[in-house]
């Protein structure tokens, strides 16, 4: 990458007292790009985009804005403008002055004619035209969101920053937001980054995800990679559904690892990191490339506890003998009747190439996920 | 249904009903008959003598040196208030540790557990020749003289009503979305203008009745003009008292008394339209 990032962080850590938010991050955000920092609540991507802000300042390490060490750089002096999470926007001024409040600090002064245009312009952009002059608490959260969106964009910032933006909305308009958003960064082709938990959010709108945990980046890599090719545990279970199946190594042949599970069932799976005969590995397997089929084929035999239609496809909850309880996801063919009923027996099959074997480690996303399972099957 | 909205009714009525009695005996029965005697006589041996008259609204000049020092001392002095309030209020809310916040709180309404009287008159004793004078002596300051003086009764008012000024501005302070701080410096504002185009107009709802507050009180003023102002700062307090008390000039001093009430009532009515009018919040509802 030749061009100077839009964001780059170089080592950077960022300590409150004795608890360590963030630990030595090394982060460049190619220009353009729209980047989700995604991660649980307290792995620090928040305080990423703090100090991006400039609302927190490393402990160590520098962060760079278009190549400029932004150390000691106020936030009313940085090229970049926040979404914050619930907006904050004025309560005591319009919508058209929240928008304009930007416009009113440059310096040197702009004239009211620019001032007002510009506005315009925004509201226009977010769908607001003639909406100036409501009061906020007049309007919609989607709209709120709107004002908070354009206030932040029409002063032009290098990079825009996204906290949660989405988190207060409901089920239907945080979709169209995200192609809203979609659309708007491509439109005007400056870098979103943006703040979130929900995994669904962050592989649906941008070009790089950047997966956190405890302070520090897991992965980073394109949606579909992230998904893929997890670079852990921890990323194979925070991004998506997936089932996570305990076993041995049992043997070892290049890039695949034989794994003994628990039933004895020996199953061949990719291995990410070096692995060794014996040691205890997860499985993990997505919900989507287990195949379902009459009892006798594939390679693990289950009963079906809950079926969960979902129109297009049909997810069930299955009861595999020393294993557990596996989540498998089956597209649904109009008028093909073919879907399993609770307690009939299925044979469980998947693609070569589909589990994938981490060393084992007993980290909270695994106990996460036995207790969404349980939450499925109650 | 109906039975039960009637005795919905009715224990609404009844725990309403010890207020009430007390509004319309201590005020509302006092304040007609303070009314009645506006626009009455003054009798030869003093007090009330029955009649229909304006003559005491027409000498209300008469006291114009009280209604004067009042209404420039009773602004001034709730000005005076919110100048030291408000940084003390804005460092409680915004600036101060947690863990001290509560005891600051509590420094700044511990004095209100001595009566202010008491406390007005140690102020005598500091302010008086044996007080602060007498310390100035002693590095070559003589002859300066503080108790009695416009200078003493403002400093009075200032310390006796400083809580009651820092108490709202503080509540609206505190309730103020520090997001909204935030948001100002992300668009470019530098602290001055984030506080006085954020900070400032959300926390007016607060300064607005903090300074109303204070200068109704003011208005109505007795005990520190005449401890620290001696007879020659005179507050409508005083010549009500004098009225009332001494000359024992009933009417004239319901005169006084109704155009002081009057007077309050539309203080506070523009206060409240100046608060409502600057800030799309909400009134912090003290009053």
């Amino acid at each position: 990458m030749t061009a100077v990032p839009d964001i780059e962080f170089r080592a950077v850590t960022k300590r409150y007292g004795a608890v360590t938010a963030v630990s030595g991050i090394d982060l460049a955000i190619p220009p353009s790009a729209f980047v989700a920092l995604l991660g649980p609540s307290g792995c620090g991507k928040t305080t990423c985009l703090r100090m991006i802000g400039g609302f927190e300042q490393p402990s160590e390490g520098q962060v760079l804005i278009r190549g400029r060490d932004m150390a000691g750089t106020p936030p009313y002096r940085r090229p970049v403008n926040m979404v914050f999470q619930q907006y904050a926007l004025f309560p005591h001024l319009d919508v058209e002055d929240n928008i304009s409040y930007g416009l009113r600090q440059a310096r040197p002064r702009l004239s009211s004619r620019e001032i007002s245009q510009r506005a315009g312009e925004a509201l226009s952009m977010v769908q607001l035209a003639g909406y100036g002059r409501r009061k906020i608490h007049e309007l919609s959260g989607g709209q709120q969101q709107r004002v908070a969106l354009a206030r932040a964009l029409v002063n032009k910032p290098a990079v825009l920053l996204l906290d949660e933006p989405l988190a207060a909305l409901d089920k239907k308009l945080r979709t169209d937001m995200q192609i809203e958003l979609q659309n708007l960064q491509r439109e005007i082709g400056i870098t979103f980054v943006l703040v979130t938990h929900d995994q669904e959010e962050a592989l649906s709108m941008s070009d790089f995800v950047c997966v956190m945990n405890g302070g520090r980046i897991v992965q980073l890599g394109q949606p579909s990679e992230i998904y893929d090719e997890p670079a852990d545990l921890f990323v194979a279970d925070f991004v998506g559904k997936t089932n996570l199946i305990s076993g041995k190594v049992a043997g070892l042949s290049g890039d695949l690892v034989d794994v003994a599970l628990a039933d004895g069932t020996v199953i061949a799976a990719r291995k990410r990191v070096p692995l060794s005969r014996g040691e205890a590995v997860s499985v993990s397997l997505r919900p989507e490339s287990l195949s379902l089929s009459a009892p006798g084929g594939g390679s693990l035999q289950g009963i079906v506890r809950n079926r969960i239609f979902l129109g297009s496809t049909a997810e069930y909850a299955i009861e595999v003998q020393g294993i557990g309880s596996l989540l498998a996801k089956a597209d649904h063919v109009m008028g093909q009747g073919n879907l399993f009923k609770p307690g009939e027996p299925v044979a469980i099959g998947f693609a070569a190439g589909a589990p994938l074997a981490f060393p084992h480690a007993n980290n909270n996303g695994t106990n996460q996920r036995e207790d969404q399972n349980a939450e499925i099957l109650s | 249904m109906r039975g039960s909205l009637f005795r919905k009714n009715l224990v609404t009525t009844l725990l309403l009903a010890p207020a009430a009695l007390w509004l319309v005996v201590f005020l509302v029965l006092p304040f007609i008959a303070i009314a009645i005697f506006s626009v009455g006589e003054r009798a030869p041996e003093g007090g009330y003598q029955a009649a229909l008259t304006f003559a005491q609204y027409a000498n209300l000049p008469a006291r114009a040196t009280a209604f004067w020092n009042t209404m420039v001392l009773a602004p001034i002095g709730a000005l005076a208030c919110l100048l030291v309030a408000y940084p003390v209020a804005y460092y409680l809310a915004l600036r101060a540790p947690d863990r001290w916040r509560l005891i600051l709180l509590a420094l700044i309404v511990i004095p209100f557990w001595t009566s202010l009287l008491m406390r007005t008159y140690a102020w005598m004793y500091v302010l008086g020749g044996r007080g602060i004078p007498a310390l100035l002596a002693y590095v070559g300051i003589e002859d300066l003289r503080l108790i009695n003086t416009p200078g003493a009764v403002l400093l009075g008012i200032v310390y006796g009503y400083l809580p009651l000024m820092i108490l709202p501005i503080y509540v609206s302070l505190e309730r103020l979305d520090r997001r909204l701080l935030e948001a100002s410096a992300d668009l470019g504002a530098t602290p001055l203008s984030t506080f006085l185009g954020v900070t400032l107009r959300l926390s007016l709802p607060g300064v607005m009745t903090g300074f109303s507050l204070v200068m109704i009180l003011l208005l109505g003023e007795y005990l520190i003009p005449t401890l620290l102002g001696g007879g020659k700062v005179f507050f409508i307090g005083n010549a009500l008292v004098d009225l009332f008390l001494q000359s024992r000039n009933w009417p004239f001093g319901s005169a006084i008394a109704i155009t002081l009430v009057l007077v309050s009532v539309v203080v506070l009515i523009v206060a409240n339209r100046i608060s409502t009018r600057l800030s799309g919040a909400r009134r912090v509802d003290l009053i």
